[in-house]
């Protein structure tokens, strides 16, 4: 982790890090999309496959930004979707929730994205994460929860 | 001290012309735990897995990475080189630095692609450390099948399974089987006569010995899972005993009261004790309990006195049976759209206004009018006759926004029909356009164009009204530019064919998917289209959309070859991605259970010797489980974890991200 920050700094300028977690069947399958195509995108974007985006357990976010994700996304089937029929709905609700929790604890939402990209939408892939990345770079290091980890370690 | 292997793939120039593979390679070597890394340029050839292999052996690896393409792409192969290397294959996991890193970072100049596959592999190496050895799940599979919905898709399956050797339950709410085929006359593009190649089909399959026939029956339940279902079927009473009934059909003769005939589609009446057509298979009357006087008041029972083998039972009730099957078969059909909806076109109100099916009974030699085309209200033969295609079809706010697809097919066929029993009559058919792809179809429809002098105009009908005992239809002809009006004798609907009343109800007790309109979904519209979502579930004919018959058929042979491959080994392997319950410290809270997609979580009990109860906990039935994980995220209590993607492998992965 140190060794890849030293190496963002030398380059020169911040380069923020994306952690995604997103399903093996829509989202992954996009992402591969976009390699078979030969799209460029940023290179800040480290993926992270589940089966479903059902699998998500929310401390898997929070355990991102406490080791150093500038921003996270997540992403899976679009709503109906879902290879297993449902578990995108419950990924949903249990956004919505830890959503409101994180916001309110100051976390800038900026920082967290949640999205459908499906198998075909290589394309809305390479969107979303220079999106991200650009807005996450914009924004500076997120350095609150990177706070909390080395605390605990203490 | 774990003892891990990490081979980076070069894939000719496709990774080493961005992604430094030596280093990546070598900046692996120094994490503890790595004992053995290279890189290589093609991992996946035969060279490459057998260098893999020798690898293993060498240093005595007990765990490996593999950074090369998508897992999508060579998960399998690297996990079956690990296993022929004496690995458990679930000890090989990918690093995908083809279409993650090398395919989208071109920029050499920042090595960006080389420091991304650095930090990828590393992740999928901490993840690594904290894999467990899996074992594929070996599941019985009982080799019976059932069938759901007795139509020619689902004949077809019947049959084709019963010829592979293996047993076959077919149900069929209806008295016959035959489905909406029997109801038609000739059929496109061949112009067989309908029941003459249909009834041998039923025969065969009511004669079949594989074959059990389950008429007048529903299915009540389905539990279990892939090779393993347990199905509760209703069947309704049909107040005749099938065992000894000989079909002699003294009783219908004898029955005195008559009510209309929903085989016939409201144009003839039938008895209260009937079958459906005279070719029902079996042949074996049924009761149609709310308008028999005997079972409403007890008055009448004529039917009772005149059977010879005594086989009729006003008392008899409906009877559940359970059946095992190792994998279903859903051939559950289409109905047309309720013809209410088209008050434009004058449908309920004017009499001689029927749909497309009802053609089919007037044109059937067996149908109320003995195969003359006579219209409704008079029974006069009309001496013309309006066709009007798409009806509620290729129209989102009225009916349904995709294409019917035979409705062009049959109309012609109609006008054809028409022609050749009413030679000196005139047919005009309003259509959007002709669709007849297939194999001699636009010959077809050429044929009736121009040897039966159809007359096709090319526009919207916008109403339909009675005036004089004369029925006016009011339409466009785009092509001319003009608005025509005609005087009708009767008028046919091509009425747009959706999917039965009732098909979310089944799609919910199976566990099927289904879309906007209650079309069954298939696992993937062009490489499965006839397996569903739920392993062991199988699709057939027109409830997954409107087409022919030889579409329906082909369909029905394919859901059978699929049923087949699945009963030719006695068990079948699995991913061993499922879940798992920690029996501590699960508190029985039943969140996981309400969550997972498949009901595969049980309520279980632990009990102690005395056979007492001591502690409620979930349990996950592995052959349901498909492995979503799901129940994982929702379990406050951390007592339920998913094989493969634990909290502690994901945990590793991002902490050392
Ligand atoms: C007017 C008209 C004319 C046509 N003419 C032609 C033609 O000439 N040539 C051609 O190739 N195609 C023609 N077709 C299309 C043809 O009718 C269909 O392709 C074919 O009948 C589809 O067969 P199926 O087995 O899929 O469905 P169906 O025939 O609908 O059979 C489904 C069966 O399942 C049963 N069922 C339904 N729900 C349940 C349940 N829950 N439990 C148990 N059983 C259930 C039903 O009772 C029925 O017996 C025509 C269609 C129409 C509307
Ligand atoms: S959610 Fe967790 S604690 Fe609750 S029943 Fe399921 S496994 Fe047990
Ligand atoms: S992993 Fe998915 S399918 Fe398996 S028990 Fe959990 S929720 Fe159900
Ligand atoms: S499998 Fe993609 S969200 Fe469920």
């Amino acid at each position: 982790m140190t060794e890849h920050n030293a190496h963002t700094e030398s380059t020169g300028g911040f380069e923020p890090k994306i952690m995604a977690f997103v399903c093996n069947w829509c989202t992954y399958a996009g992402a591969d999309l976009a390699g078979t195509s030969r799209m460029e995108y940023r290179p800040n974007v480290r993926i992270i496959k589940l089966p479903c985006t059902g699998r998500i357990d929310p401390l898997f976010i929070i355990k991102a930004f406490e080791n150093g994700a500038d921003g996270v996304l997540v992403s899976g089937c679009h709503p109906g979707d879902c290879h297993y029929t449902t578990g995108n709905y419950h990924a949903r609700r249990r956004w919505i929730g830890f959503k409101h929790l994180l916001e309110f604890t100051g976390i800038d939402m900026r920082r967290l994205h949640f999205s459908w990209v499906s198998a075909s939408e290589a394309i809305k892939w390479v969107d979303l994460i220079n999106k991200i990345t650009d807005e996450v770079k914009a924004l500076g290091p997120f350095m609150e929860y990177k706070g909390l980890k080395e605390k605990a370690a203490e | 001290m774990p003892r891990i292997g990490v081979f980076v793939c070069q894939c000719g120039n496709n990774i080493a012309a961005t992604v430094d593979t030596k280093k990546v390679a070598e900046e692996m070597k120094k994490l503890p735990g790595v004992v053995f890394t290279c890189d290589y340029k093609f991992m996946c050839s035969s060279p490459g897995q057998e260098m893999l292999k020798q690898a293993i052996k060498d240093n005595k690896l007990d765990g490996l990475i593999v950074s090369a393409c998508s897992p999508h792409m060579h998960e399998k192969t690297f996990r079956k080189a690990a296993e022929a290397a004496g690995l458990n294959p679930y000890q090989c996991e990918i690093t995908n630095i083809r279409e993650q890193c090398s395919w989208v970072h071109h920029d050499t100049t920042k090595a960006v692609g080389t420091v991304k596959s650095i930090d990828l592999t590393r992740m999928t190496i901490e993840r690594l450390k904290k894999n467990r050895p899996l074992k594929k799940i070996k599941i019985p599979v009982k080799k019976r099948a059932l069938v759901i919905g007795g139509g020619i898709a689902g004949i077809q399956a019947a049959l084709d399974i019963a010829e592979g050797g293996r047993e076959v339950i077919l149900v069929e709410k209806e008295p016959s089987i035959g489905g909406n085929m029997a109801r038609l006359s000739e059929t496109f593009p061949t112009m067989d006569c309908s029941q003459c190649i249909l009834t041998p089909k039923m025969v065969e399959a009511e004669l079949n010995e594989n074959i059990t026939l389950l008429t007048y029956s529903e299915v009540e339940k389905v539990d279990g899972y892939i090779g393993n279902f347990t199905v509760q079927i209703r069947r309704k009473s049909k107040f005749v005993d099938e065992e000894r009934c000989t079909g002699c059909g003294e009783c219908i003769e004898k029955c005195p009261f008559k009510t209309e005939s929903a085989f016939e589609l409201g144009l003839s009446k039938r008895k209260v004790i009937y079958t459906p057509f005279p070719q029902s298979v079996p042949n074996v009357p049924v009761i149609d309990a709310p308008n028999c006087p005997k079972i409403q008041k007890d008055k009448c029972g004529a039917c009772a006195i005149v059977c010879g083998p005594k086989c009729i039972d006003f008392k008899m009730e409906d009877k559940i049976v359970t059946e095992e099957v190792g994998a279903i078969v859903v051939a559950t059909g289409y109905q047309l759209m309720p013809n209410e909806r088209f008050g434009e076109y004058g449908y309920g109100r004017i009499k001689d206004v029927i749909n497309g099916m009802q053609f089919e009974r007037l044109a059937s030699s067996s149908g109320p009018t003995g195969g003359e085309i006579r219209r409704p209200s008079d029974g006069k033969v009309p001496k013309n006759v309006v066709f009007i295609q798409c009806v509620g079809s290729r129209d989102e706010k009225k009916g349904v926004s995709y294409c019917s697809k035979v409705c062009c097919m049959y109309t012609a066929k109609h006008t054809m029909l028409y022609k050749h029993k009413v030679h000196d009559g005139q047919s005009y058919v309003f259509y959007m356009d002709i669709r007849s792809g297939g194999k001699r179809y636009e010959e077809f429809v050429r044929k009736a164009i121009e040897h039966d002098d159809a007359m096709y105009l090319r526009g919207r009908v916008s109403r339909v009204y009675e005036k004089d005992g004369k029925v006016i239809v009011q339409g466009a002809d785009t092509l001319s530019g003009s608005q025509v009006e005609i005087e009708a004798e009767m008028v046919v609907l091509a009425t747009a064919i959706v999917s039965r009343e009732g098909a979310d109800t089944l799609a919910q007790k199976l566990g099927i998917g289904y879309d906007k309109y209650k079309f069954y979904n298939e696992y993937h519209p062009k490489l499965r289209p006839v397996e569903t979502v739920t392993a062991g579930i199988f699709l057939a004919g027109t409830c997954m959309g409107p087409m022919d018959i030889p579409e329906s058929v082909a369909q029905g042979s394919a859901a059978a070859s699929k049923v087949l491959s699945l009963f030719s080994a006695d068990e079948m392997a699995r991913e061993p991605i499922t879940a798992g319950v920690n029996k501590t410290t699960c508190n029985a809270c039943w969140d996981c259970v309400t969550a997972c997609p498949y009901s595969a979580i049980e309520r279980d009990t632990v009990k102690d010797r005395q056979g007492n109860i001591v502690k409620w906990l979930a349990r996950v039935n592995e052959g349901v489980c498909q492995g979503c994980g799901v129940c994982v995220a929702a379990c406050r209590s951390k007592s339920i974890d998913l094989r493969g993607y634990t909290d502690e492998q994901v945990f590793a992965a991002i902490n050392s991200f």
